[in-house]
Formats: structure tokens, C-alpha cells, sequence
């Protein structure tokens, strides 16, 4: 198996289960996924690693039908409040797309697949939310 | 009384939709010309000129506007301001007037869009060899969109609007759908609108699904237009003719706002927070309750957007913006009518036209020159835009019986 990476950087895929770690402002509490000059909401620039929950629920979501090039449709792109903290959004896997399946208030998990291959065989590896059981 | 106030003297739309034959400047120039006629003056009357096209924010549009209708001197503001654009425009030239630099001003707004496709899919294109190296803030080494959700506007004002529907009962694909009826309904009844062809209800949730719950019939089409405003000084007014006076429009609060941080917006655009904000302040800065609007010309973009732009803007009860589209109190004869020109939906969106557009059609109901569409004795009403990123943009007009002296 080749080189993995992930496909962005708040996603953790070295040792132990993936994981998302955001940037915490210790003085707000706020959490951010990229690098922040300062923080957003207090403006002082003290930060922590914070990680979060791979469980929460379904705040909202959508069915893409039409999207860019290159992108299988219909897929579910979905707003997950995180169990302890933090919002992300990511599509939804294994359930059917469709309104009868997805439904907003739904708990779900977090999963990992791959997203691509480069031409050196690296395999970028992104996250996805899948209903918990 | 206040003497600082700001009025508009003269306005202008062009017709929206594809204007394959003129070129972006002639837009311009249609609009910018047609309210100075509007107003009864000349581009010598003119001390400020504020200008908007997104798509073209570093090609000098006022510029070479004055190069087609007057070069005079004076000083130009380009801005750019995502789809808040021309509502910054506008209120350039509000607060130049207001600083006492100018006592008469010309705001104008227009974009070319042809047949722009999605808007919203940016990020890396895979061109050469691919070698996934981490850049920029998110450390991405590819595209993301599709693969971490999506950024597509009509999938983010869709999550918009679903959020709106988790928090509150009664909202779903059906209450997003008759926004859409609506505003297809409002539009047959304006000529300048892109499309005026009325949808049933199931038409419009039969269409092609873009991103559920948005069918086609629930998006803006990409539109060229163009539209402008001529705003004066109070003491300038007094000095104009009986007709100027008469025809002139009192501007009670021009108000713009960004998004404060909230916890989710890093993920999903808070579109919610600003419009509060904004709508809020205008609501105290000109005195007028949301119950005193005879109508509304509200951003649109996708019909999950308008819906929650209801609550936004305080025209429902807290929470009620499902009950609100369902007891048809956003029609033209319902409790406050909402974007009666047809909104972004069906009269179009070219970004930079959009916030002098909905000035436009406010002012023309409160003028009493709105044609077939005409609100009857509308008195007091609401325009409001908002731009991802964002910016959100909400101005209040009024019509007083006469300009007070």
C-alpha cells in the first residue's frame, strides 16, 4: 500500500483512528479548522489543538443534483453539530440520497474514504459522516 | 427635523435578462443616463459617482462609464462587495452626501453574467501532474468541493434554508417551493423582469432538483442589467422644482453590516446573523416597524433564502416564516408583499445590479408609477441584499406627502 495523506490538514490520519483536530482560541473557546492570524470572535491570538468528537447529528442538510465536473451527483452534503463542540460539514455515505433517508436531526458518524490518487500513488484520504447504528 | 437627510431624486433600470448585443458599459450607460433624466439633471449635477460590477471590480467601471456620459473630475469609487455590491454603491454615495462633500450623487450597478453556470465551485483545478502537496490555510492537497460537501451557491443557501427547517416546524420543501410560486407569479406583471412566465406549485417541485429542496424554478439565473439611483441632499431638493420634489424619495436608513463570528459559520455562511443586524438598525435609525412596510424587496437568490430572510427581517412571528409563505402573506394582496418585481428568482440577479435594482422598484411603488404591479398607496418600504462572505446591505425608503420645509 502507498503513501496516505489527508486531505486537509485538521484531518488526523497518523496512528491511532482518524480524527479532526481544530485550532481552539483559549481565551473564547471558538474553534477553527484553518490557521487564524487571531481569533475571530475575541481577537487575541493564543491557540490550542482541540480534538473533536468523530459522533453528532445532523443540523442540515443538502442533495446535490448538479455539481462540478468530476463529482459523481446525487451526493449529500451535510452540516454536522458535533457531540462536545465544533460544526463541520461533509457529505454523507451509506445512506441512500434521498429526503426519505436523510433526515435532518439524525445522528451520525464519522468515516474516512479515498478521495484520489496521485500520479506518485498517494492516496488522499478525506472524511465523511455515515449514519450511526 | 433632521436637515441631513438624504433623498432619491431620479432612478433607472434596464431591462434584465441576456444582452448579448451591448457590452457591459452600455448597460452602464443606459442606467446611469436614465436616472439623471429621471431626476431631471445633467452628469454636471453630479459631485460623486459610486459604482459596482463584481466581475469586474479592478477594470475601472466608473471610469469608463464617465468616458461614455460626461467626464467631469469628480471622484469615482469602484467597489466591489460580493452580491451587496450595488447596495454599497449606493451607499457611498449616501454617506458622501451625508459628509457635507457632495449634494448630489449618482450610484450605479451593473454586471454581464451570460451564461455563467454555478457560481461558488473555486479551489484547485488538476492540471499538469498531480502531486498532492497540503496549501493554503486548510492545508487541502485537492479540490474539496463534492468531497467535503459543497460551497455551491445553490447547496448553501439550500443547507440556509434546511437548517431553518430543522430549528423550526412547519418548514419544508413545499414552503420553499411556494416562495418560488410566488415570485414567478409577482414577475408576469413586470416587463423589465429576465423571465415572466408563471409555475404551479408542482411545476416548480418537478423541475430538475439542483440541490434538494432547490429545483431549478427556485434559482437566480445569471442575467445582465443594469440599474442606478441619483441621490441628492435635503437642502439641494428644496432648491429643485415642485416635480423634483414631489417625485422624490425620502432614503430613512441606508444601513450595511458584516457577519460577527459564529460558531458555525466557518462551515455554512451565517446569512441570518448580519441580515438581524442590519435590518434591526434600520428598523431604529428610521423609526419604521416591520408592520409599517408596504412592501419588500428582499435577496432571493434561491427560494430557501427568501424564506428565512422572512424571519430575518422581522415580517413573521419568530420562527413563523413556514406559516408566513403558507397563509400567502408575502403575495402582492397578502400582509406585506414581498419582491413583487418578480425577485432575483425570475427578474434575474446581475450581481452588481441587484442592490440598486430593488431601490428601483421600491421607489417606483412609492412613486405610484409601478404600472400593472403598482402597491397601491405604498408609503414606507424595505430593500435588502446579501453577499457571501458577507455583507448584507438593507435600505428603507420612504414617501412623505411632500418635502418638509
Amino acid at each position: 500500500m502507498g503513501k496516505q495523506i489527508p486531505i486537509v490538514d485538521y484531518l488526523v490520519i497518523d496512528e491511532g483512528s482518524p480524527r479532526l483536530v481544530a485550532w481552539e482560541a483559549v481565551e473564547s473557546g471558538a474553534l477553527f479548522f484553518d490557521r487564524r492570524n487571531a481569533d475571530a470572535k475575541s481577537g487575541t491570538k493564543e491557540f490550542r489543538r482541540k480534538q473533536l468528537a468523530d459522533e453528532g447529528v445532523i443540523r442540515s442538510f443538502t442533495i446535490v443534483q448538479r455539481g462540478v465536473p468530476g463529482v459523481p451527483v446525487p451526493y449529500v452534503s451535510a452540516l454536522v453539530d458535533l457531540d462536545g463542540g465544533g460544526s463541520v460539514k461533509a457529505n454523507l455515505l451509506n445512506c441512500p440520497p434521498d429526503p426519505e433517508h436523510v433526515k435532518l436531526g439524525m445522528r451520525v458518524r464519522m468515516t474516512t474514504f479515498v478521495a484520489g490518487t496521485d500520479d506518485d500513488g498517494t492516496e488522499a484520504i478525506a472524511f465523511a459522516f455515515e449514519p450511526a447504528a | 427635523m433632521s436637515g441631513d437627510n438624504v433623498w432619491l431624486l431620479g432612478t433607472y433600470m434596464t431591462k434584465f435578462g441576456r444582452h448579448t448585443d451591448v457590452d457591459l458599459i452600455d448597460l452602464a450607460s443606459e442606467s446611469a443616463i436614465g436616472a439623471l433624466e429621471d431626476g431631471g439633471v445633467t452628469i454636471h449635477d453630479i459631485q460623486v459617482l459610486g459604482c459596482g460590477s463584481l466581475f469586474n471590480a479592478q477594470a475601472g467601471v466608473g471610469q469608463q462609464l464617465q468616458k461614455q456620459i460626461g467626464q467631469t473630475g469628480i471622484p469615482v469609487y469602484n467597489v466591489a462587495n460580493a452580491c451587496a455590491t450595488g447596495a454599497t454603491a449606493m451607499r457611498t454615495v449616501y454617506l458622501t452626501i451625508k459628509a457635507g462633500e457632495a449634494d448630489m450623487g449618482l450610484a450605479v450597478g451593473v454586471e454581464q453574467m451570460g451564461k455563467g453556470g454555478l457560481l461558488g465551485a473555486g479551489g484547485k483545478g488538476d492540471r499538469g501532474r498531480k502531486e498532492y502537496k497540503p496549501s493554503g490555510r486548510y492545508g487541502s492537497v485537492m479540490q474539496v468541493e463534492g468531497v467535503l460537501g459543497t460551497g455551491l451557491m445553490p447547496g448553501v443557501f439550500a443547507q440556509a434554508g434546511m437548517e431553518y427547517a430543522y430549528e423550526h416546524d412547519g418548514v419544508g420543501f413545499e414552503q420553499f417551493a411556494k416562495v418560488a410560486e410566488k415570485n414567478h407569479a409577482h414577475s408576469t406583471l413586470n416587463p423589465l423582469a429576465h423571465y415572466q412566465k408563471e409555475f404551479t406549485l408542482d411545476e416548480i417541485m418537478n423541475a430538475e432538483m439542483m440541490s434538494y429542496p432547490n429545483t431549478l424554478l427556485m434559482c437566480c439565473p445569471n442575467t445582465d442589467g443594469s440599474a442606478a439611483a441619483v441621490l441628492v441632499s435635503e437642502e439641494k431638493l428644496r432648491t429643485l422644482s415642485n416635480e423634483q420634489q414631489a417625485r422624490a424619495v425620502k432614503i430613512s436608513a441606508s444601513v450595511l453590516t458584516t457577519d460577527p463570528w459564529t460558531e458555525r459559520a466557518q462551515v455554512q455562511p451565517d446569512v441570518n446573523t448580519l441580515t438581524r443586524n442590519a435590518a434591526q438598525k434600520a428598523y431604529d435609525i428610521s423609526g419604521v416597524d416591520p408592520k409599517d412596510l408596504d412592501l419588500v424587496e428582499l435577496h432571493d437568490c434561491f427560494a430557501t433564502a427568501e424564506l428565512i430572510h422572512y424571519d430575518n427581517l422581522m415580517l413573521c412571528e419568530p420562527g413563523g416564516a413556514g406559516e408566513f409563505i403558507d397563509k400567502r402573506g408575502p403575495w402582492r394582496d397578502g400582509e406585506t408583499p414581498v419582491n413583487v418585481s418578480g425577485g432575483l428568482i425570475s427578474k434575474g440577479h446581475p450581481i452588481g445590479a441587484t442592490g440598486i435594482a430593488n431601490i428601483y422598484e421600491v421607489a417606483t411603488h412609492l412613486r405610484g408609477e409601478a404600472g400593472d404591479r403598482q402597491i397601491e398607496g405604498a408609503k414606507v418600504g424595505l430593500t435588502h441584499v446579501i453577499g457571501l462572505g458577507s455583507a448584507c446591505g438593507v435600505h428603507i425608503l420612504e414617501k412623505p406627502a411632500q418635502v418638509r420645509r
